[in-house]
């Protein structure tokens, strides 16, 4: 029973929840998306400073989350930061078919393995949403929408 | 724990076939009852009975199986009349669900009744079934919703209750227990208030029947809504109890077959009674299987479950208190065998997922109770809901699982 639990909740990812990385706001920030899941009223907002050559310079997320939405905002912020915009979008796209199952493997090159992490979490279907909220958050920044519900 | 002569647990789980499944190869362990309850064997041989031996549409056909279907479908609601002591049948009108019947009152009586300016009482422990519908009635007519206010126990200010009923109160709904936190509300007060000042109330009564007797005419109820898959039923059956005497003037909510007296395309006439508010092919399994589960229930008889369910409520709340980082939410005097909580630190989402493993299934998330949230600061909480089929083992069971969740997140 606990094999399936320590692949959802391993190390990493607990550490992310508990301490997790670029959490805050950054004001005024060129791009924000605000996500929100309406099954459980967790809420994830997702800043981004954009420079001249549309590269993340930085990201940073707040809010009110589960471990596994937590750590998936942490470990994304961490991924994104230096990516430019396309290349976060290519990586939302792939880890989105990752955690839904739609993809088995994907080659994200260095960052293949982190987000293969957080790809566990399709053993527990209710909870894929936890892991995709930031995703899509981030994702709605970038082309310039605002809010994301994903129900 | 001394159990009743009269009330052997270990014999009612023997009743409820899905006590035999294991769960990730575990002992089940339910605590999700105020969610959906489990099924006896007597209403899932109710309902297969029907299909398999007396079923066809009701109220139609004058052949056996459809006088047959009729007179089962009919007993159901006979039932439910002696169960809630309504003084017809006429007043038993069968809907989907609870939300269905709220919906029915919103827009029948709500739209009758409400003019700009009115408001309509509710308080901050209801569902959102009891919220939604009249958010969208007070838009259509210009009328206000305010909630009566609680407190950190989570038990309804009486007099604050009081002072904002006022003149311009057109309608009070409130829930019987809180379905989030599992505090008994003092129903017969507040109708007793309303009606001092001639306001109707609705009841609702989703999380009250599955443990306690309810007598629609001793508390002198305007509407009283229930659901049938908590109270041990199938699922897409509920009831809604009206006093004739407001059914006879609310217009239908829904047009069809079967509520009509006669149709032209000029003019519809109505059917009168329960049938004006049932249209279409009504739930007839359903409601069948329904009244299997209220013979279920009665059989046992309320004062061996409530005893029952209140024993285990204080055995899993002194269980549950006596942990470490644990908040349990909402602590009124009276309860029913709810038990809602939180961990510090802990998301109830990672709870339930932790939990589950260990086969034991609780509610976690907002309860359909989003302002109740709000006003604990909480987004969600975990909720242990007990049945009549619950034992001490289920308490211990969870207690582990909590246990197991600490040692994860240490």
């Amino acid at each position: 029973m606990l094999d399936d639990l320590k692949e959802l909740y391993q190390e990493v990812i607990l550490d992310h929840s508990k301490h997790p990385r670029n959490f805050g706001k950054i004001t005024p920030c060129s791009h924000q998306g605000h996500g929100y899941n309406p099954l459980c009223g967790d809420t994830i907002n997702v800043y981004l400073e954009l420079d001249e050559h549309e590269c993340v310079s930085n990201i940073t997320f707040d809010g009110k989350g589960c471990a596994i939405s937590t750590a998936s905002a942490s470990m994304m912020t961490d991924v994104i930061k230096g990516k430019k915009m396309n290349d976060a979008n290519t990586l939302f796209e792939n880890f989105r078919k990752l955690a839904t199952g739609e993809c088995e493997e994907i080659d994200a090159g260095e960052d293949t393995e982190r987000l293969m992490v957080l790809a566990g979490v399709k053993q527990f279907p209710m909870r894929v949403k936890c892991a995709t909220l930031p995703w899509h958050a981030m994702h709605t920044a970038l082309i310039g929408e605002t809010e994301i519900s994903t129900e | 724990m001394n159990e009743m002569t009269s009330f052997d647990v270990e014999k009612i789980r023997k009743d409820f076939p899905i006590f035999e499944e294991k769960i990730h190869g575990k002992r089940l362990t339910f605590l999700d009852s105020g969610a959906s309850a489990q099924k006896p064997t007597v209403v899932l041989d109710a309902v297969r009975d029907a299909y398999t031996h007396t079923y066809a549409n009701v109220h139609r056909g004058v052949h056996y199986l459809s006088q047959k279907s009729t007179e089962l479908y009919e007993g159901a609601r006979e039932t439910i009349r002696a169960h809630m002591n309504a003084e017809s049948v006429d007043e038993i009108i069968f809907t989907k669900g609870t939300t269905e019947a709220i919906n029915l009152v919103a827009h029948s009586f709500g739209l009758m009744s409400l003019k700009p300016g009115d408001e309509i009482l509710l308080s901050y422990l209801e569902h959102h079934s009891n919220i939604v519908p009249w958010q969208l009635i007070a838009e259509r007519t210009g009328a206000t919703v305010k909630a009566v206010p609680i407190n950190n126990d989570g038990e309804l200010l009486m007099d604050q209750f009081t002072s904002m009923l006022s003149e311009k109160t057109k309608i009070v709904a409130v829930t019987h227990v809180s379905n989030a936190i599992g505090t008994v509300v003092p129903v017969k007060e507040i109708i007793d208030l309303a009606h001092a000042k001639g306001v109707p109330v609705l009841i609702d009564g989703s999380q009250a029947m599955p443990h306690m007797k309810v007598d629609v005419r001793a508390l002198d109820a305007d509407f009283y809504v229930f659901t049938g898959h908590k109270v041990f039923g199938p699922t897409g059956i509920g009831v809604l109890y009206a006093k004739n005497e407001l059914l006879e003037k609310m217009p239908p909510y829904q047009g069809g077959g079967d509520m009509i007296n006669r149709v032209t395309f000029e003019k519809t006439t109505f059917a009168t009674g329960h049938s004006k508010f049932e249209a279409g092919t009504p739930p007839i399994v359903q409601a069948i299987g329904l009244g299997a589960a209220i013979d279920y229930i009665n059989g046992i008889g309320f004062e061996n479950i409530a005893a029952h369910e209140q024993a285990l409520l204080s055995y899993a709340t002194t269980q549950i208190s006596a942990l470490n980082n644990v908040k349990i939410i909402g602590q009124a005097k009276h309860k029913a065998a709810i038990v809602s909580f939180s961990m510090n630190g802990i998301h109830p989402h990672d709870i339930g997922t932790i939990i589950d493993q260990a086969g034991v299934a609780v509610r976690v998330g907002h309860h359909c109770a989003q302002p109740l949230m709000d006003f604990y600061d909480v987004p969600s909480t975990v909720r242990a809901s007990f049945a009549l089929y619950n034992n001490r083992d289920d308490v211990d069971a969870l207690v582990a699982s909590i246990k197991m969740v600490q040692e994860f997140f240490r």
